[in-house]
């Protein structure tokens, strides 16, 4: 067993777990957070991307061991009191889900996104940035348009929204 | 996965020391091809030595003829790194098509070229470029490091440290990726320094990352998109499966070297 510590959703969250738990493992079966899913379990759908330290990542492909010290923050901690993130109302606005399996992974995604390039996204770039989140059902063009909405949302919205980073 | 027990070293020292000279240990990067294997019990480690908490093990440094990059040093940080785009614009922009932006932001350049996956980007950028791997114990030349399917010249308890990139006066990378998984179907890098060509192919070869020699001396004559005109790789040692037989990755190397060629000289 190893003693893990980190920071959910700005909560600390311990326990002492197998080596071989998995951050997605520890944030459903632990902690109760099943906002997150697993998909494919071999990190090439992206329905288990989180956010750790600030950077999108697979949580099935991490270990939970390995983000001791981290913060992260899961798709449970994107809303607050005042209501949905900017990004969850853009892909409700813009029907960007259908059967909703994967829109946690491409909300996670999208903010990640944000964060790195900024407020005004081109196409191009959301169709290129979600290679590693796969979806079945609606064929991308209203998740890509939720996006680009998202964003600007978050631009309206200013630093507040990335507070629980 | 296979049971093991854990360690989570904080010093490049403390790691070296975890691993030892057993077999049975293995060090964890960034884990993404790592934990994969591990999940399909392709992959068992009686120990596993987590890098993730040793901070020395990452950064990068510039100097005017060389870019040193940390083994545990993330494909994205590479990817946007100034000093990198700077130096050696190719490494950035091979580094920014690893994987997905998710794996980019775990993965690391020690873990890729110490796994040595045939279809692997890194280890045909460290061959071209002429990159010095420094481990714990020694230095190797990239030339001597790459030894085949998933084999280094890594030896029990040596661990990459850093690798030191020569800055070319061109480079280039052009990869055909495979449609679904993305890996490189066939990936080739090309570096020029001084009368120093090199062109390196990844994803092709049945053994791993390979010199394309031909194609170095084609474009010693100059080193033009035009020299390698009519050049045809041969199929003697390429990979053939269902994605790619070694006729249609032959001809893609060609194709690929061209493209890498017109990067650098663009």
């Amino acid at each position: 067993m190893v003693a893990v510590n980190m920071t959910v959703n700005g909560k600390p969250a311990s326990a002492e777990l197998d080596p071989r738990t998995l951050l997605v493992q520890f944030l459903r079966d632990h902690l109760r957070l099943t906002g997150t899913h697993v998909g494919c379990d071999t990190s090439q759908c992206g329905a288990c991307v989180v956010h750790m330290d600030g950077h999108a990542v697979k949580s099935c492909t991490v270990l939970a061991a390995t983000c001791s010290g981290s913060q992260v923050t899961t798709i449970e901690g994107l809303a607050n009191a005042a209501g949905l993130h900017p990004m969850q109302e853009a892909f409700r606005e813009n029907h960007g889900l259908q059967c909703g399996f994967c829109t946690p992974g491409m909300i996670m995604t999208a903010v990640d996104l944000v964060h790195r390039k900024g407020f005004a996204l081109d196409e191009t770039t959301i169709r290129e940035e979600l290679e590693g989140n796969l979806c079945r059902c609606t064929g991308y063009h209203n998740i890509v348009k939720a996006i680009a909405a998202g964003a600007q949302a978050m631009a309206a919205e200013g630093p507040a929204q990335q507070v629980a980073e | 996965m296979y049971a093991f027990d854990y360690h989570r070293p904080t010093t490049a020292r403390q790691a070296a020391g975890l691993l030892g000279k057993d077999e049975d240990v293995r060090l964890l990067a960034g884990g993404q091809s790592l934990l994969p294997m591990m999940k399909l019990r392709l992959v068992q480690a009686g120990d596993l030595v987590d890098l993730n908490a040793v901070d020395e093990l990452r950064g990068i440094a510039r100097s005017p003829r060389s870019l040193t990059i940390g083994a545990m040093t993330r494909h994205a940080e590479v990817a946007d790194s100034p000093d990198v785009a700077e130096a050696i614009p190719a490494l950035a922009a091979m580094a920014s098509t690893i994987g997905d932006p998710a794996v980019r932001a775990m993965g690391t350049l020690g873990g890729s070229i110490a796994n040595n996956d045939p279809a692997a980007d890194y280890p045909s950028a460290c061959l071209a470029l002429g990159a010095t791997i420094v481990t714990n114990k020694r230095k190797i030349e990239a030339d001597d490091f790459f030894k085949g399917l998933f084999e280094t010249a890594l030896e029990p308890g040596e661990l990459v440290v850093k690798v030191s990139f020569p800055v070319p006066a061109k480079a280039g990378y052009a990869k055909f990726r495979h449609p679904a998984s993305r890996f490189a179907l066939v990936g080739v890098f090309v570096a020029k320094r001084s009368a120093d060509i090199r062109v390196a192919v990844t994803g092709a070869g049945a053994n791993g990352v390979f010199r394309w020699l031909e194609a170095e001396e084609a474009l010693k004559a100059r080193f033009i998109v035009k020299s390698l005109d009519g050049l045809v790789a041969s199929t003697d040692g390429l990979n053939s499966d269902i994605h790619a037989d070694a006729e249609y990755r032959a001809h893609l190397i060609a194709v690929m070297a061209k493209r890498a060629v017109q990067q650098a000289t663009a």
